[in-house]
């Protein structure tokens, strides 16, 4: 019968963001990230991240298939993870150890666990953890850049600035701001990253809740333990250096793996901070992005049990 | 003085452009009317007509069941043709009146008040229990009994809801801008009953021109004022809009008495005024037939009674074949299945849409993106309520506070994963309040 209509539940009407579509703005605010490594460090960073993404959603492909599973490439999710992944390992790394690592993000990591939104734990860090306990020589040994080759230095880098800062030597911070030093692809340029972060804040897709506390945090936590007291061209490499602009504002804020209510974003953010500055600071490692936010994610049930938001009316507001 | 807001909300397209500057019309019924005997909160009414009888409009043909109840009016004279269950918007099948329509409108005599300052606050009420008026908002709940607080003295705010927040509705606007003094008169009605309130006109900014007409109205009375809200959903929803306009708060387990608040809609405050002042009981109402699929939107008066589809065929009929056609805004509304149903004293609208976004796409799984907990007016997380709700989890439901929400769908709306997520914790809401009463 041609005047029977829909019916269902209220409300009738839905608005345009979908998950695709935040995913896809995601995937278009790592392009900046993704060209810069591409420039800084040639074609091998190109091939890469290919491959990573293709590793990726090529997993999930498979996984879907051989558990009978819908299909759920399309939502692009797998694309996000291939890319971020593909931005934290070094240029010079084998092709075939970043295909294993898409494959573990995403079926260990991910889909073993339920797929999208299921996950506990970020599915790029995870795999990238996975590759430095695995193959630690290579995912250590960082091409240099193209600015430096440039200026006379070896092909292959004795250390990152954070390494060398660590060291104790002192760094260039216009070099690191602008991204023309060694590191992985995607963490060396603070611009390109910013430049991503703040389309993705434009778009509403983060805000500075999690990444601004984690930020904060850290410098609070370099400042009082950095032993530098206030030399703010230590703070600033330390703030340019290794993956923290990348983690805190691809990474941190990954919506599945960081708590949903907003004082537990706060915490969360402060909680990276503070881990972030241990690892870096007393560990053995120069970095400790990577450990600080895949150790975080693991605190993010019990950050919400203890933030549940207190609802509109209760105790009495007035 | 600020904008009036609350913490929350979404900005929906709202449609409204479609039928904003379409004038009110009568909309004259010439088929059966309709009456379901419950069409408000509280017990249903009691038929005082038997099948036979010719009835004039005006007259009264069943009476409240109760004292939270409301008697219900004839609003076209004809003969009493059935008193039968028919289907009503939620699809229910309720026992209801069916008047044949004789198209004479012959109608009982009402009787007028010269003066009404004279009338005491008890025969207000009384006149307003008599004419069968019920929050004409959507909830249906029995005028007479809202307006009896226990404790009228501590009342200091009477609210007119005018924020009309749901897209696509202009009923509330039209009459604000035709004949805003009737709902003034309605508001200062209600303040009879309160000596101790002011009355507060809480009109969303997107309607300039009716703060305008308002303010202009009220600027030589001292207890009335107009109060311009951000244009945001759910702004009149009843909570919200304390909130906006007194910073009061009100939760789940009190009414907006205890916090001095009155809140009546803008179509309730005219039929206050119509009973009180005129002696009218209430038998029309202005429902708003729109949405994509209208050929003519429109604004109609309409004879409570009156079926759907005639409404629609004053309207023009359909240029294109609806998908869905929505009772109510597109919020909150109900999806009716066909047209064969009556308007009744909670009809706001009819939003006819071509296309049904809900569904559209099929629900994906969460993604944890916080959306729904940033426009919860009730500052709840509805992802997690859902998740509770699916796995019929009561315990964490009410520690999550899963009671506290006022089901404006919000979080529904803004999902990019499609969640029905307000479907989900509406029927948990239900299932968790009906074990509490058993118990």
């Amino acid at each position: 019968m041609s005047d029977i209509y829909n019916v269902s539940s209220s409300p009738h009407i839905r608005s345009k963001d979908t998950t695709d579509r935040i995913m896809l703005y995601v995937v278009i605010a790592l392009l900046p990230a993704s060209l810069f490594g591409i420039y800084n460090f040639g074609f091998s960073a190109l091939l890469l991240i290919l491959v990573t993404v293709a590793s990726c959603v090529v997993s999930e492909y498979l996984f879907d298939r051989v558990t009978k599973r819908k299909n759920t490439i399309q939502d692009l999710s797998a694309v996000v993870t291939g890319m971020l992944l593909a931005l934290n390992l070094p240029p010079t790394l084998p092709w075939w150890m970043a295909v294993i690592g898409g494959a573990f993000a995403i079926v260990v990591v991910k889909c073993l666990f339920g797929g999208l939104g299921q996950n506990f734990m970020n599915p790029a860090l995870g795999a990238r953890c996975f590759l430095l306990i695995s193959f630690t020589g290579p995912m250590t040994t960082f091409a240099n850049s193209r600015y430096y080759i440039s200026q006379g230095m070896d092909a292959v880098s004795s250390a990152t600035p954070l390494a060398a800062l660590k060291a104790g030597e002192s760094v260039n911070t216009m070099d690191m701001l602008i991204g023309r030093i060694p590191g992985t692809i995607g963490e060396t340029s603070v611009v390109a990253i910013l430049l991503g972060a703040i389309f993705l804040i434009l778009m509403g897709v983060i805000d500075l809740r999690i990444p601004g506390t984690y930020i904060v945090t850290f410098v609070i936590f370099v400042l009082l333990f950095g032993g530098h007291g206030f030399d703010w061209n230590y703070v600033v490499a330390q703030l340019c250096g290794g993956g923290l602009m990348l983690g805190a504002f691809f990474m941190a804020t990954d919506y599945v793996t960081s708590p949903i209510t907003p004082v537990g974003k706060i915490i969360y953010g402060i909680a990276l901070g503070i881990l972030t500055g241990l690892f870096r600071i007393f560990g053995a490692s120069a970095e400790g992005v990577s450990y600080a936010i895949i150790f975080g994610n693991l605190l993010v049930p019990l950050i919400e049990r203890i933030t549940i938001p207190r609802p509109f009316g209760k105790g009495g507001e007035r | 003085m600020g904008l009036g807001t609350f913490k929350g909300g979404i900005h929906p397209y709202d449609g409204k452009e479609l039928s904003k500057d379409k004038p009110i019309r009568e909309a004259v019924p010439e088929g059966d009317l309709v009456y379901p005997l419950s069409q408000h909160i509280g017990a249903p009414a009691i038929p005082v007509v038997a099948v036979g009888d010719t009835v004039l409009r005006g007259q009264k043909i069943a009476e409240a069941g109760g004292y939270v109840s409301a008697p219900i009016y004839a609003s076209a004279s004809g003969r009493v043709k059935a008193i039968e269950p028919r289907r009503v918007v939620v699809g229910d099948m309720v026992e209801s009146i069916v008047i044949e329509n004789d198209g004479a409108f012959q109608s009982v005599e009402f009787q007028e008040t010269e003066d009404v300052s004279a009338l005491s606050g008890e025969e207000i009420l009384g006149k307003i229990k008599e004419a069968g008026i019920v929050g004409m908002g959507g909830a249906g709940f029995p005028t007479h009994v809202k307006l009896s607080p226990k404790e009228p003295d501590k009342i200091e705010y009477v609210i007119a809801n005018c924020a009309e927040c749901e897209p696509y509705l202009t009923s509330d606007y039209r009459r604000m801008l035709e004949e805003p003094e009737k709902l003034v008169s309605g508001l200062k009605i209600v303040l009879q009953l309160f000596q101790n309130a002011k009355g507060v006109l809480a009109v969303e900014d997107n309607k300039p021109d009716c703060i305008e007409k308002l303010k202009e109205l009220v600027k030589d009375e001292p207890r009335l004022e107009v109060k311009a809200l951000l244009t945001k959903y759910p702004q009149g929803s009843e909570r919200q809009l304390i909130y906006a306009v007194t910073k009061r708060a009100i939760n789940s387990t009190m009414l907006p008495a205890d916090e001095g608040c009155i809140v009546d809609n803008v179509d309730t405050l005219v039929a206050i005024h119509n009973a009180v002042k005129l002696g009218r009981p209430l038998m029309n109402r202005i429902v708003t037939i729109t949405g994509d699929a209208v050929k003519e939107p429109a604004n109609f008066s309409v004879s409570i009674g009156t079926s759907f589809s005639e409404l629609i065929e004053l309207a023009g009929g359909f240029k294109e074949q609806p998908k869905k056609v929505i009772s109510g805004g597109p919020m909150m509304g109900f999806a009716v299945f066909n047209l064969d149903l009556p308007t009744t004293k909670t009809t706001s609208a009819l939003v006819c849409l071509t296309e049904d976004e809900a569904a559209r796409l099929a629900p994906g799984p969460c993604i944890n993106c916080g959306r729904c907990v940033e426009v919860c007016p009730s500052r709840l997380v509805p992802s997690r309520l859902a998740d509770h709700a699916e796995r019929h989890l009561e315990e964490p439901f009410e520690k999550w506070h899963g009671l506290e929400c006022v089901e404006c769908g919000s979080c529904s709306f803004i999902c990019p994963a499609r969640r029905q997520l307000a479907q989900a914790i509406k029927s948990m809401k239900k299932t968790v309040l009906a074990n509490k009463r058993k118990k």
